[in-house]
């Protein structure tokens, strides 16, 4: 049994709601990048340039300009916001806000892993399933979406890392509140603003980087796993 | 003319004719396919596949009409998808998906593609793809990966099979294997098959139609022996493979072993092993391989010696009738003024050695 008792209740909330956050962020925004991805990779369209820079945008901001246009939009009084707060739907100063601005700070890294994959895959691949008698959508779900598995796996680690790491847009946009919006990286930053709280800061540095490592390690071996099947190893 | 082949008369089956414009190329394709297995023949380049791409569906062509058993697939207002064509492609690179099994692969077209699931037992057995079915692509062989795609084309109960060059990637040896399955297939299934290649043994031995290409246009098409008998043609096909090939039926056997054929120049003689009679044969004549005498040649070590006349005479190849069949001989221009030789002249053709295909 792992001793749980070394980490403050206050502490563990952190972790725990950092899982929460980055687990929620990436399966959530993990449709709508493969959408993007497909968008850019395989399709000539008017503002393609506009979509690829949009998308890219979290990515070359400050995090806190991103934090703050996200309180502007979806903030209760924000056009976003207030026409969802009807809907029971809210994001500021809530752990979804948090989910939600991590989730667009891992955007543009996701889609840049996916959109890679499909580049790689060979559309004559698509084409002979075509010839076979398979509509377009069967085509996508039982020929390109397995095909680039690897590369949408590499996009959720990705994407998954970020949003466990991220600090300058949730902050803003949510807050630091123990218990709602307090995710890692906002404790430790807590924990190293009062005189005693180095070694509290410490247990949860340490936290991070085991989360970080076990979520590139499950990633690398999945990938294995998955290029081992394709090459008929196993 | 003779059709050597199965589907003497059959009715038109592919209609193909348009124009594409590519960077560098302007295809300009037009040709009939009756049936059978009908050989596009050129060399790398000449626009063999983007013809068949057309064809299949996987490019939209300028302008242009493609029909397939009198169904319009193209003609600029309509364009079927691949998908509502029918038209089942074995690809040069075989394009199995890495990710399924063998048998996911041949049971992929079954899910659209009525049939198919009832077909799978017998062109697994057909193809002898039973010991390949749990595998998946990276472990097959080239030659096993082309029987699966094969399988998995026929699996899409196709009104036409489109090959583009399924023989090319692999060795001799893996030729050597695909070429049985592939007479079966032309010879079983008789499914109209249109076989892109640039090699004559495959086209000799596969095809009843030629349709020879170069430089994006259709030079010439029609049954296989009239295009081998052509002089002007047959150098496309390259200068040792010029010949002809006429039809046999067994006759009987001479008291000496020897095989007695008949064929529309007379009686020939051959010394295969036995070959019951009444079966059909067709012989491989080339044209370096067949001498011309104007006067009936005596003491000669040579058994065949038919009567001829010269139809045509193209440079050092003649074109010579027998019967209503034609064969080639090759001379040198020197015996063509030395014999007088022209088109009427009678003659001997003295046929040196011959092959046997089988029919």
């Amino acid at each position: 049994m792992i001793p749980t008792d070394w980490l403050g209740p206050q502490e563990w909330q952190a972790v725990r709601l950092s899982l929460r956050v980055a687990g929620v962020a990436t399966l959530a925004s993990l449709p709508f990048a493969v959408a993007i991805a497909w968008l850019l990779a395989r399709r000539r369209f008017p503002g393609h340039g506009l979509v690829s820079g949009l998308v890219h945008l979290p990515l070359i901001l400050p995090p806190v300009v991103t934090g703050y246009l996200l309180l502007i939009t979806f903030g209760t009084q924000g056009p976003v916001g207030s026409l969802l707060k009807p809907l029971g739907i809210i994001f500021a100063f809530r752990w979804t806000g948090a989910a939600l601005a991590c989730g667009i700070m891992g955007f543009p890294l996701m889609v840049r892993a996916i959109r890679l994959g499909f580049e790689a895959v060979d559309p004559k691949l698509e084409q002979a399933a075509a010839t076979l008698g398979a509509p377009r959508a069967w085509i996508f779900l039982t020929v390109t979406l397995p095909l680039i598995l690897p590369a949408i796996l590499a996009g959720a680690t990705l994407g998954f890392a970020k949003a466990m790491g991220e600090f300058g847009a949730t902050i803003t946009f949510v807050s630091n509140i123990p218990g709602q919006t307090q995710t890692l990286p906002s404790a430790i930053y807590a924990l190293l603003q009062v005189p005693s709280g180095d070694a509290a800061a410490l247990r949860l540095v340490l936290v991070s980087v085991v989360i970080a490592m076990a979520a590139v390690l499950v990633s690398e071996w999945l990938a294995w796993r998955m290029s081992a099947r394709m090459s008929g190893r196993r | 003319m003779a059709h050597v082949g199965a589907h003497v008369g059959a009715a038109l089956m592919l209609e193909v004719a348009f124009r594409h414009r590519f960077p560098g190329l302007a295809l300009d394709v037009a040709f009939e396919a009756p049936g059978g297995v009908t050989a596009l023949f050129g060399p790398s380049g000449c626009g063999k596949s983007t013809a068949i791409n057309a064809i299949a569906g996987l490019l939209r062509p300028d302008q242009g009409r493609i029909a397939l058993e009198g169904r319009v697939l193209f003609d600029g207002r309509t364009n079927l998808s691949p998908q509502a064509r029918r038209i089942g492609c074995v690809f040069q690179d075989a394009r199995l998906f890495p990710h399924m099994t063998a048998a996911a692969n041949l049971r992929y077209p079954s899910r659209w593609r009525r049939g198919a699931a009832r077909d799978f037992d017998r062109i697994v057995e057909m193809l002898a793809l039973g010991p390949l079915l749990a595998r998946r692509p990276g472990t097959l062989s080239g030659g096993e990966r082309q029987r699966v795609a094969i399988g998995r084309a026929l699996l899409s109960g196709p009104a036409l099979l489109v090959m583009d060059e399924p023989l090319a990637a692999l060795d001799e040896a893996r030729k050597a294997e695909i070429m049985p399955w592939l007479e079966r297939l032309r010879d079983e299934i008789r499914l109209p098959i249109l076989y892109v290649s640039h090699s004559v043994p495959e086209v000799l031995r596969l095809a009843t139609t030629v349709v020879l290409m170069r430089q994006g246009r259709v030079t010439h098409s029609g049954p296989l022996a009239e295009i081998l008998a052509d002089p002007e043609l047959a150098p496309q096909l390259g200068a040792r493979e010029a010949g002809a090939l006429i039809r046999a039926t067994v006759e009987g056997r001479e008291p000496d072993g020897m095989i007695r054929l008949a064929t529309a120049g007379g009686p020939m003689l051959l010394p295969e092993p036995d070959l019951p009679p009444g079966r059909v044969l067709r012989l491989r004549i080339l044209a370096h391989e067949v001498i011309l005498a104007r006067a009936a040649p005596q003491g000669l070590s040579a058994l065949n010696v038919l009567p001829v006349r010269v139809t045509r005479v193209e440079g050092g190849l003649v074109q010579l009738a027998l019967g209503n069949e034609r064969m080639l001989a090759q001379v040198t221009p020197r015996s063509v003024k030395a014999l007088e030789l022209q088109p009427g002249s009678a003659c001997h053709a003295i046929v040196k050695s011959v092959s046997v295909l089988p029919s």
